[in-house]
């Protein structure tokens, strides 16, 4: 891969007041994938989006979008990104066509290309019948999809999702997730930020895991996962099956602590992923002479990267907040 | 649906080789044009410019303005006039600040901020819109002035000068506005603004009553208000009463300098103050 690198930045440091929102963050994305900045509120992740998208000049470090420096190069990186926040950027009083065509104009389209290519993303985007309708009366989903077809009108290289889904209702949210799967077969490097941690697995082929301004985990979602306790075999024993022996059966399989099940029936261990582990598992327990009912493979989800990474539980597991970084927006806006 | 981007946008549909002023001038263009796109949807908007100034002149030509004595017993349906077209102006301050602030809280200026385009276009743009309603404002004011009784007693020369001296001021006043809108977060702050500071303005100022009146220590302040030189000015020129020029205070003497000098003054500092907010921690 001699190619330059979509994104790549290199000690960023961006503080807002006594508040160290980036702590020398190192980031490379590869140009033509769709890359996953994964971490909880607060975590640096809208700040290095808008770093990158030459929104907020750093404190320290560098940052290049396409070989292009943030920072002295700025124009030259505008040309080439697109970017999506978490709210839709709108004009809410135009009609969604006017919308497009203000930001195609802007973008350095000519007006006739702006025309044309806004009608092209109207088609795209479903929104062909409100083309002609004020923004404010679509319903969020509608927002979201122009404020992406409003993103994309000038052709961006680098397109940036900060959160794209937050707030989102589920059918809105598959229709974006259909929207990225789709961008990326384009060949577009897209960087996503999310807190959702199915998120970044359904849909990133590499992520980074940022906690406190620094990546703190970095890899494609599988490895992120084999990396935490790899897999677990669940095993359901059939009955009057005896658990100290079906435990001394499957110890030598075992890379951690056997946990047996409340009820006696069923045993959970974790294991190094290996081909023909399972075989090899359900044979010793057979020649121990202990009946197997069943035997499945739990794999570790993010969010057990997430909870041994960074100490705490995604803020997918708690309560849903539309507004990610009040602290950064605030901070960046002052 | 096909795929989306990717695709190279072909050489003939973009306009990199143009040059920057032409740039400038089709990004302020693209961007007037939404503002006045928006005032064609919801003319609602322009409430501000239009039945505020005629609420104003109808409560002060008949509830206050019998009370009110003009030294030199001159006609107060024609004193107030001058006055107000300059309330008027001073009027559209706030709602450049709520538009601009409200665009900064739905991420449209972010948006803008990171598109190819000119730094200055986004403020030009909004402060051009402004003139518009403006000149709307002053049209209202002028057509109710007739309607009460005020009249011009001069020549085309001095009312064409008095008009430009208050668009001048006006479109200067509008980039405090912009400044506003750039320290401010939230709409309903901006929206405040206007009875916090641009209703004392407009009213410690000889624009609906002569500065003769004030206590001795509040005159040279209503003296020196750059709303007071707008006012004397229109007055001067329209052949209106003009208590003011009875006044020693060098602004009284000389309102129509008065008036260029603050509106230099207001664009030499709100507008690079405005802009400096704009780009604020944005580079280039």
């Amino acid at each position: 891969m001699g190619e330059v690198p979509a994104i790549e930045a290199e000690g960023l440091v961006k503080n807002f007041g006594k508040t160290r929102a980036l702590a020398g963050l190192d980031l490379t994305v590869p140009a033509g994938s769709v890359y996953g900045l994964l971490g909880p509120n607060g975590a640096g992740k809208t700040t290095a989006v808008r770093v990158f998208a030459t929104l907020l000049r750093p404190d320290g470090g560098r940052a290049q979008v396409l070989g292009h420096d943030v920072v002295t190069a700025a124009a030259q990186v505008r040309r080439r990104i697109g970017l999506t926040g978490q709210y839709a950027a709108l004009d809410e009083y135009l009609t969604g066509r006017a919308n497009l065509v203000m930001i195609g104009q802007l973008s350095r389209l000519t007006a006739n290309a702006a025309r044309r290519r806004a009608d092209e993303m109207l088609e795209r985007f479903g929104l062909t019948g409100a083309a002609s309708r004020a923004v404010k009366t679509y319903s969020g989903g509608m927002r979201r999809r122009l404020d992406l077809a409003a993103s994309l009108i000038g052709y961006p290289s680098v397109l940036f999702l900060d959160e794209p889904t937050t707030g989102l209702d589920p059918n809105a949210r598959a229709m974006t997730w259909e929207i990225i799967r789709e961008l990326a077969y384009s060949g577009t490097t897209l960087l996503l930020t999310t807190q959702y941690l199915e998120e970044a697995d359904q849909l990133a082929r590499r992520v980074a895991v940022i906690d406190g301004g620094t990546v703190i985990a970095e890899g494609p979602p599988d490895r992120l996962k084999s990396s935490v306790g790899g897999e677990r075999l669940e095993v359901a024993l059939a009955a009057g099956a005896d658990m100290a022996t079906a435990i001394a059966a499957v110890m030598p399989f075992a890379a951690g602590g056997i946990q047996p099940d409340g009820d006696g029936r069923r045993l959970s261990v974790p294991v190094a992923a290996a081909d023909g582990l399972t075989t090899r598992v359900v044979r010793a327990l057979d020649q121990a002479g202990i009946g197997v009912n069943d035997v499945t493979i739990q794999r570790a989800s993010l969010d057990d990267v997430f909870l041994s990474l960074t100490g705490h539980v995604s803020a997918e597991a708690g309560a849903e907040t539309p507004a990610e970084t009040g602290a950064e927006l605030e901070g960046s806006l002052t | 649906m096909s795929a989306i981007t990717a695709e190279l946008v072909p050489d003939r549909d973009v306009t990199y080789g143009r040059s920057p002023a032409w740039h400038f001038a089709t990004d302020v263009w693209v961007l007037t044009r939404r503002s006045i796109a928006r005032i064609r949807r919801e003319p609602e908007t322009l409430a501000d410019v239009t039945f505020m100034p005629v609420i104003f002149i109808l409560m002060f030509a008949y509830v206050f303005g019998g009370a009110i004595a003009l030294p030199g017993r001159g006609n107060y349906h024609e004193y107030l006039i001058g006055g107000m077209l300059g309330m008027g102006l001073a009027q559209t301050a706030p709602g450049v600040a709520v538009a601009l602030v409200t665009d900064m809280s739905t991420g449209l200026i972010d948006r803008f901020r990171s598109l190819p385009m000119s730094r200055w276009a986004v403020l030009t743009a909004r402060s051009i819109a402004e003139l518009l309603t403006q000149i709307i404002s002053a049209v209202v004011v002028v057509g109710v002035g007739l309607a009460i009784g005020w009249r011009v007693h001069t020549g085309a020369a001095d009312v064409a000068e008095a008009f430009a001296l208050s668009l001048l001021f006006g479109y200067a006043f509008t980039w405090a506005g912009v400044c506003l809108g750039m320290a401010l977060r939230s709409p309903e702050a901006a929206q405040q603004s206007g009875f916090i500071i641009f209703l004392p303005l407009t009213f410690v100022s000889s624009a609906f009553v002569p500065t003769q009146g004030m206590p001795g220590w509040l005159q040279p302040v209503a003296e020196w208000n750059p709303m007071s030189a707008l006012a004397a000015a229109s007055r001067h020129l329209f052949g209106n009463p003009n208590p003011a020029a009875a006044v020693h205070a060098w602004p009284m003497q000389h309102p129509e300098l008065a008036v260029v000098c603050w509106a230099v003054a207001m664009l030499a500092v709100f507008a690079p103050l405005a802009v400096h907010l704009y780009r604020r921690k944005a580079p280039g």
